[in-house]
Formats: structure tokens, C-alpha cells, sequence
């Protein structure tokens, strides 16, 4: 025991003459985390980064089998979950976390927003989260072609369609978005290589961004507890919350092997261009009540075709939602918002219930 | 009856000597440099007279040369009525019964056709007096019947390879159906007018017109064309083993064979339909509900029984196999790899059809093998497809080892969060730790 | 004596938790390593077999004039070593119902058996019920290897 100290010692003194760990050592004992009611959602940001993290390792690791054309696609995916030790692990944990990720993802932008930790000087952290929350939506879109089976080949079809519904630049953005106008291989392709180098990269900077802020801003806390009195106390990040943070993380991993061995990701037939459409075509999830919305709206509004007014509604409200940091005059001058509060619950029903009906809607209603 | 006769072969010869004279055409069809039967019919815009011109453009015959005085005689270098010539062998619109001399100058001759298409046969007028149609026309002036203009329409005659043919694989049940079909036409001879409507029910119809498989049977294929007739009753056999050989060979060397000779049944017929041969189903066989074996065979006799085995042997079989492929695919869609027990399944699908066929012999003898080696197949799959889904335990093994695993450093890592805020409230108290 | 009595069940309580953390952590890395380092080897068949496959066997196991049956991916194949010494490969599922094909030496054609039809040594449907010729694929002896591919 006492060799092992010294050894770690003298090898720590080496690294902290080279890298100067010590000052990085005195900034993370710095680091503290209010502790309030609240302080539970706290743990929301650093469960989506470590399920980012196992998205990553699991995505470099398919990345060895995987074969990006469309005659390769599907059978080096069927070949990975076949034949390939345990590549139906990587592959079940890299489609499971992937929906976690995205979902815990969603559960941190309400939290942050029913704790209003957005407001001054936080606005930035706000904007880099929103620039964060489209780079995973685009991941899980361009990622879910890949394996190039039917129903994920039908999916990036209609999803595609609908950007082509954005007026003037609709065809244009179309045909950038497919690398052509139908798709093809060339689709899959051009969403390889988002997925794989696009969007790591920007993922890189905007979250470099996001957690340097983090780091600079400190915790928010939100101003209701500031005004019963501010928060009961601080719990150091290293080693409390992050233990605790490594306790959450855990049983997030354990849940990810579970969903992994009990249901297995799924492989379908292979994509045939040619095959009519099969009945009930469904996006992912979280697009699903943008999706059913969509066809719920009339043909026309307003001489505006129902789909174009669709879109460009989601466009605004999520412009809206980026914006609110400036938009929210109230919080920022330290005042109840109100209104706030009851718009974000009012798309949380939103969103749950048309995300409910689209899964229960039979397809030809 | 006698002066009929002699009447009609008189016609022949008549009929006869005015060919020979007018003579088969001369060499490659030279047409002449004017041809003023088409001018003029052409000009005219009679809704009889034209329509023939127009159609003239299609025909085979037009496209090899030959022009309308070569099948109507008269002179076509002449403009006007004159042309229309008896002294130069004008025979104006042939009856039926004169029609047939008039093709068959040509088509009977192989000196002439050989120069046109050396593989075209030259026997169908001698088929046609063999034929139903050819005898009735011949001999009993029956002029209801088709001759060569009724399927191959005088003017737009085209070979059968040609999709818009008259004689083409897939319209030639059209064609035949447009007398037989209808019963106001084929009143007077009694016989069934819903043999089209049967065919187009039939499993060789739908592989024609839906898989476009131009070798399935039409009616000229079963019936003969020029010397169409219905098949004897001994021969039905022999007519569908053409293509079923197998089934033919089987049925052969079977007891059924002798003694449908027997009876009168109509060999194959008698089970599968003539014109509504449906796609067999394994529902034909035994003596149950639907079964056709059950048409002659109670259930306790002797060819019931074997009739009743025959189909148990086939369903055992296809039911394993069904059973094998649905584990293999849960073992498949859980993950596991199957790929090989899968391929090796894919084999049974061949002693399936052969048993299948071997039914036709009506001997458990000869089904019997063919099933059980299918069946040893499907066990092996079966077998491999229980030990994939075993496998499944592995990992559920390694799930449960794992989770274990993690729980344990969560409740050592809960200890420790719990350790050190007890340090800490500890410290504040003044005690000190080793 | 009696002050130290409270200090060993305190040590030891935290030696256990010390343990506890380092065993359990060394048995999550394994459990993480293990299935990684299993996947980065290579499984036995090294491609996935969507375009060409190496034969199970060396051309000098099969004589001329004789045919083998072999796996394509999932589909049967069969090879045909010509008299002559050349390899043919076709698709072994007869176009017709999909039986699997043979190779009749007597006949120097394909043959299957469920319903009499016969192949041509370039796959061509000569005789019988099958509607339509096998598909071809494309062989390549390399030295000791026999590489089956689907043709461009």
C-alpha cells in the first residue's frame, strides 16, 4: 500500500511539473454546487455529457465493421450483429443511449428553464445548450439511415420531404439535404459523413463552449429559493457531486446493458428504393409530435399551404425558444414570469400528447 | 348424303384446279409496281372495302411483298373493275370452305415457304381436316366453324412472337373464346361455353398473364391448334406430362392409371380440373373438407387410408419445416447467429416439392423417404435453432454479472459519499482519524 | 487501550469501502474491456458476405466434370468444374419453385430433380417447367483459393 502511494506520488510530480496539475487541481476544489430542493437537476447536464461520451466510444468502435454505401450498409450491419463478439452489444448500447441521450437532453433544457437559469449572465449557456440540443436531433437523424433498412429508409425520405416544404429555399435545402433529389447513396453518404465528422467537430466547439461556461458561470440557482433565503448550503463538485454524478451515471450504464440484452436493437429488411412505401412510416420519437402535428393541419390556411404554415410555426417556436433568454424581460429584472412557466407547461402536454397519438393513431386516419 | 359428297369434293376439285392455275405467286412475292386494288379500295372510304387496306400495312404478309392479288387473284397492274379479272384468277372474297385451299397453296408447299422461313411448318392444312373444325366444314359444309381467317385475321395476319398477334401465347384464349365463349354462337353444338372464363381462373393463365411466363399452356397447347381437339380421355395424361413430367411418371407407374383407363376418368383431369387447374394445394389431398381423393374414397377404405397418411407425411413435413424456420428467425431477430442452420433449412424446401410430387404415385413407398429426410433436416434445424435461443442465456448472464457488478460500486460508492460527510461533520467536532 | 477501541471498526469500516470501491471498479473495467477487446478481433469469416465469398475448399477437391454445392451469404450456390478444367458458379435455387439444383455428370447439365428441369452449363433454362436461366456468378481460382463473387 505504502509503495503504491509513492509510486503515484513521484509519478504525479513528474505530470504536475510538465502539465501543472496542481492549478488545474486548485480550480476543481474550488468548484462547489448549491444545495437547495433543486439541486437534483443539477445532475441532468453531466448524464446527458456521459451518455455523449457513450455514444462516442460505442460510435468509434461500430465505426470498424460499419460500411458506408448503400450495397454495404445493411449486410456489414447484419454481419456486426451476427458474427461480429459482441457486436450486438455495441450496437443495441449505441441505439439505446442514443434515445436516453436525447431524452435526458430534454429533461435538462425544462429543468433549466423551470429554474430560469438562463437569465443574465447566463444567456450564452442558453444559446450554446439550444445550438447543442440540434446538433443531437441531427445526429439522431442522420444516424438513423445508416444501417440502411426499410424503415429508416422510408423515415429519411418523409423527413427530408418536409424540408423541402420551407418556401423559397425548400427544393434547394431538399437537395442538399439528399445529395440529390430522391434518396439514394448518395444520401447515405453525405449523412455519414455528417455524422461521423460534421457534427462531432461542432459538437467539440459548441460543448467546449458550454462547459467552459459552466465552469466560469458557476451553478445558477433558481430565484425562487434565492428568495426564501438562497440556497442551504454548498456541496463541493470534487469529490461529493461528482460521486454522486458517477452514481447516476452507473445506473444509467446498468440500464443501458439491460435495454441492451432484453431488447436488442433492431435490423428490418434491407432498404429497396423501389418497394412501394410500407403502412405507418414513423419518425423517431422526438420528432414524432412535429410529425403528427403536421398532419392534423388542413391542406390550406390561409391560401398557405397547411404544411408550410406547419413548419414554419415549429421554426418560430423554436426561435422563440432560443431567443428567451432576451425575450423574458421579467426574470431578467428579477420578477415572477409567470407566463413562462405556463408556456413551457403547455408544450410539455404539447409534445406528450401528440407524441401519445401519433403512436396510436393508426396510420390511414 | 352420297350427292353432298360428291358435291363437295367436285367444289375441291374445282377449287383445286383454280389454285393450280392462278399458282402459287412467283418468287420472293414481286409485287408489282402499281398495286391499284389497295389505290382504289383505299379512295373509296367503304366501311367494308377500306378497312382491309388499312390493315394490310400490319400484316406479315404485306411486310414479305406480297400484295393482294397474290391471295385474290385479278391483275393489279389494271386500275379500276378490270383488274377484278375471273380470266385472270380473280376469286373476289373466298367462301370458308375455299378459304383453306387458298392459304394452304402456299403453306402446304415447302418448296415456296423455304424461301420465306425455312422453319416454318407446312402441315397445317392436312392437321386442320384432322381437326373438329376441319372435319365439320369438310364434311358436313359446317361454315360456323373457324377456318384459317377466324384466328388469323385475313388482313393483319402476324406471328405469334409478335405481343399484338391474334395467335400470340397471351391472346390466344381471346381468340378461341370468341366463338367458344359465346353461347349464343356455339348454341347449336352443346357443348360448355365457360372453358375461357375457366382458364382465366387457372394457375397457367395467372403464370402468363401475371408472371408473363410465355411457356405456361394456352389452349393451342393442350388442344393442338390446327388440329385442335379435345384430348382422349387416355391421353389427358400424356398431354400435361409434357411439362409435368415427374407427376406424369409418377402417376404412370401408379394403380390410379390403370384404373381410371378404366373407369373413363380423364386421367389428370380428374383430380386437378381441365380449363380451372388451380394452383394444388396440400389441402387436395386425404378425405377431409376440400380434399379430392375423398370424391371417390370413403375414409375406412383402403385408398382412403393411404390417401389420409399421404397427407398427414406431407403436413408433418411442412409444418417442421414452417416451426424450424420460426426459431431460427427468433434466434435470428434476438440477435444470434443462424445464418448457416438457416441455409441448410432452405434444402427441405426441395424434398417438400418432392414429396409433393411423389404423391402422384399414390404409394406411401414413395413419399415416405422423401419425408423423412426432410424431416431429419428439420430437426437439425430445430435442434440448432433451441441451442441459439440458449444462448440468449449467456447473456443474460453476463447482463445480470455486470449489473452486479455496477451495484456494487454504487454501494461503494454510496459508503464512501456517506464516510465523508460523516469526516466532515466529524471534523467540526474536533476528532481525529487514524 | 479503551481510546483506541474506537478507532479499528472505524479503519476497518473504511478499508472495506476502500476495497469494496477498488474491486468493484476493477470489475466494471473488465466488464467494459472484456466485451471491447473481444470486438476489435476479427471474427473467423473476416467480410460480411454481400459481394464475394472464398469457397470452404481448394479447386483440387473438386474434379472436373462434378458440381458443389457452397454458400453464398445466404443463398445456395453451385460450383461446376467443366471437363475442360473451368469453373462455373450459378445461383443452386432452380427459378422455378426454388428447389436446389445438382449437377448430372451424365448429362453435363444442371439438373433438379423436383420437377425434371434442366440447365445448360452457362445456366441457360433448356428443359422443362423452370422459366427463366440461373443466375450466374463470377469465380476466381486464386492459387489454393476458390473466391466466388457477384458479378458487376
Amino acid at each position: 500500500m505504502a509503495s503504491y502511494g509513492r509510486r503515484w506520488d513521484a509519478l504525479y510530480a513528474w505530470l504536475d511539473e510538465r502539465l501543472d496539475l496542481t492549478a488545474i487541481g486548485k480550480i476543481a476544489q474550488k468548484k462547489d454546487v448549491p444545495v437547495h430542493r433543486h439541486t437534483i437537476w443539477y445532475y441532468l447536464g453531466g448524464m446527458t455529457l456521459f451518455l455523449f461520451v457513450v455514444q462516442v466510444c460505442t460510435g468509434m468502435l461500430l465505426l470498424i465493421y460499419y460500411r458506408p454505401s448503400a450495397d454495404e450498409a445493411y449486410e456489414s450491419v447484419q454481419f456486426l450483429m451476427a458474427e461480429v463478439q459482441f457486436g450486438w452489444l455495441v450496437r443495441s448500447i449505441h441505439a439505446w443511449s442514443a434515445n436516453l441521450m436525447i431524452f435526458t437532453l430534454f429533461i435538462h433544457l425544462f429543468s433549466v428553464l423551470f429554474m430560469r437559469a438562463y437569465r443574465p449572465p447566463r444567456e450564452l449557456t442558453w444559446v450554446t445548450g439550444m445550438g447543442l440540443l440540434g446538433v443531437a436531433l441531427a445526429f439522431g437523424f442522420t444516424g438513423y439511415l445508416l444501417p440502411w433498412n426499410e424503415l429508416a429508409y422510408f423515415a429519411t425520405r418523409v423527413g427530408t420531404e418536409i424540408v423541402g416544404v420551407f418556401p423559397v429555399v425548400g427544393d434547394f435545402l431538399l437537395r442538399v439535404a439528399r445529395g440529390g433529389e430522391d434518396v439514394t447513396g448518395a444520401t447515405l453518404t453525405r449523412f455519414y459523413a455528417v455524422h461521423v465528422a460534421f457534427l462531432p467537430l461542432l459538437t467539440t466547439a459548441i460543448l467546449g463552449l458550454h462547459l467552459y461556461l459552466v465552469q466560469k458561470l458557476g451553478m445558477s440557482v433558481p430565484p425562487r429559493v434565492e428568495r426564501e433565503g438562497g440556497p442551504a448550503g454548498r456541496m463541493k463538485f470534487v469529490p461529493d457531486f461528482l460521486m454522486r454524478d458517477l452514481v447516476g451515471w452507473l445506473i444509467a450504464l446498468a440500464l443501458l446493458a439491460a435495454l441492451a440484452a432484453f431488447i436488442p436493437a433492431e435490423l428490418g429488411t434491407k432498404a429497396d428504393p423501389f418497394a412501394p412505401a410500407p403502412a405507418g412510416i414513423k419518425p423517431e420519437w422526438y420528432f414524432m409530435f412535429m410529425f403528427q402535428t403536421l398532419k392534423y393541419l388542413p391542406a390550406h390556411i390561409m391560401g398557405i399551404e397547411g404544411d408550410v404554415v406547419g413548419i414554419l410555426g415549429f421554426g418560430l417556436a423554436g426561435l422563440v425558444v432560443l431567443l428567451l433568454p432576451f425575450l423574458d424581460r421579467r426574470t431578467a429584472r428579477g420578477e415572477k414570469s409567470p407566463l413562462v412557466t405556463w408556456l413551457a407547461i403547455a408544450a410539455i402536454v404539447f409534445i406528450i400528447v401528440l407524441t401519445y397519438l401519433g403512436y396510436t393513431m393508426s396510420p390511414t386516419a | 348424303m352420297r350427292r353432298r359428297r360428291a358435291g363437295s369434293v367436285a367444289a375441291s376439285i374445282v377449287a383445286i384446279g383454280l389454285a393450280g392455275v392462278c399458282g402459287p405467286p412467283v418468287l420472293r412475292g414481286q409485287a408489282p409496281a402499281e398495286d391499284n386494288c389497295r389505290v382504289c379500295h383505299a379512295a373509296l372510304g367503304d366501311p367494308r372495302l377500306t378497312p382491309p387496306v388499312e390493315a394490310f400495312a400490319t400484316d406479315v404478309h404485306s411486310a414479305r411483298g406480297l400484295g393482294c392479288a397474290d391471295c385474290h387473284g385479278g391483275d393489279p397492274s389494271v386500275a379500276g373493275m378490270e383488274g377484278m379479272d375471273p380470266r385472270k384468277g380473280f376469286v373476289g372474297r373466298p367462301s370458308k370452305r375455299r378459304s383453306i385451299d387458298l392459304c394452304g397453296r402456299c403453306h402446304s408447299d415447302a418448296t415456296y415457304m423455304r424461301q420465306f422461313n425455312p422453319s416454318l411448318r407446312v402441315d397445317q392444312v392436312a392437321e386442320y381436316r384432322t381437326s373438329v373444325h376441319g372435319q365439320r366444314l369438310l364434311q358436313r359444309g359446317d361454315t360456323a366453324v373457324a377456318a384459317c381467317a377466324n384466328c388469323h385475321p385475313a388482313h393483319s395476319i402476324k406471328p405469334a412472337v409478335d405481343p399484338t398477334s391474334s395467335v400470340n401465347p397471351l391472346n390466344v384464349s381471346t381468340t378461341c373464346g370468341a366463338c367458344h365463349a359465346s353461347a349464343e354462337h356455339m348454341r347449336a353444338y352443346g357443348i360448355p361455353t365457360d372453358q375461357k372464363a375457366k382458364y382465366e381462373r387457372s394457375i397457367h393463365w395467372e403464370a402468363m398473364s401475371v408472371r408473363r411466363d410465355l411457356s405456361a399452356p394456352t389452349c393451342n397447347d393442350c388442344h393442338g391448334n390446327h388440329g385442335a381437339a379435345p384430348p382422349g380421355v387416355s391421353s389427358v395424361g400424356n398431354v400435361c406430362g409434357q411439362c409435368h413430367s415427374v407427376q406424369a411418371a409418377y402417376f404412370g407407374g401408379s394403380r390410379h392409371a390403370d384404373t381410371f383407363q378404366m373407369i373413363g376418368a380423364p386421367g389428370c383431369a380428374t383430380c386437378h380440373n381441365n380449363h380451372e387447374i388451380l394452383a394444388s394445394q396440400d389441402g387436395m389431398l386425404g378425405v377431409g373438407e376440400g380434399a379430392v381423393c375423398g370424391n371417390c374414397h370413403s375414409p375406412d377404405d383402403p385408398g382412403g387410408v393411404v390417401a389420409t397418411a399421404l397427407r398427414q407425411a406431407v403436413d408433418t413435413l411442412r409444418w417442421s419445416l414452417d416451426s424450424a424456420a420460426a426459431i431460427l428467425t427468433r434466434a435470428e431477430r434476438a440477435g444470434m447467429e443462424v445464418s448457416q442452420a438457416q441455409f441448410d433449412l432452405d434444402a427441405v424446401i426441395t424434398e417438400l416439392v418432392s414429396a409433393r410430387a411423389a404423391i402422384h404415385s399414390f404409394a406411401l413407398d414413395s413419399v415416405r423417404p422423401i419425408v423423412d429426410e426432410g424431416l431429419a433436416a428439420t430437426d437439425t434445424a430445430f435442434v440448432r435453432g433451441r441451442r441459439a435461443l440458449a444462448d440468449l442465456r449467456f447473456r443474460r448472464t453476463g447482463l445480470a454479472v455486470s449489473v452486479l457488478i455496477i451495484l456494487a460500486l454504487v454501494a461503494g460508492l454510496s459508503l464512501k459519499i456517506r464516510n465523508l460527510r460523516q469526516a466532515r461533520a466529524g471534523v467540526s467536532h474536533g476528532g481525529n482519524h487514524g | 487501550m479503551a481510546e483506541n477501541q474506537s478507532a479499528p471498526p472505524v479503519a476497518s469500516r473504511r478499508r472495506f469501502v476502500d476495497w469494496l470501491l477498488g474491486t468493484s471498479v476493477g470489475g466494471l473495467v473488465a466488464a467494459v474491456v472484456y466485451p471491447a477487446a473481444r470486438y476489435v478481433v476479427p471474427p473467423a469469416s473476416a467480410e460480411s458476405a454481400a459481394s464475394s465469398v472464398t469457397l470452404p475448399f481448394s479447386p483440387d477437391d473438386v474434379e472436373p466434370n462434378t458440381g458443389r454445392i457452397f454458400k453464398f451469404g445466404s443463398q445456395p450456390g453451385i460450383l461446376v468444374r467443366l471437363a475442360s478444367g473451368e469453373f462455373r458458379a450459378f445461383s443452386a435455387k432452380c427459378t422455378h419453385l426454388g428447389c436446389i439444383v445438382q449437377y448430372r455428370a451424365d448429362l453435363s447439365q444442371i439438373w433438379c430433380a423436383c420437377h425434371n428441369g434442366h440447365f445448360d452449363l452457362n445456366g441457360h433454362n433448356v428443359e422443362g417447367p423452370p422459366p427463366a436461366p440461373l443466375p450466374d456468378f463470377e469465380v476466381n481460382v486464386r492459387g489454393d483459393q476458390i473466391v466466388v463473387s457477384r458479378g458487376a
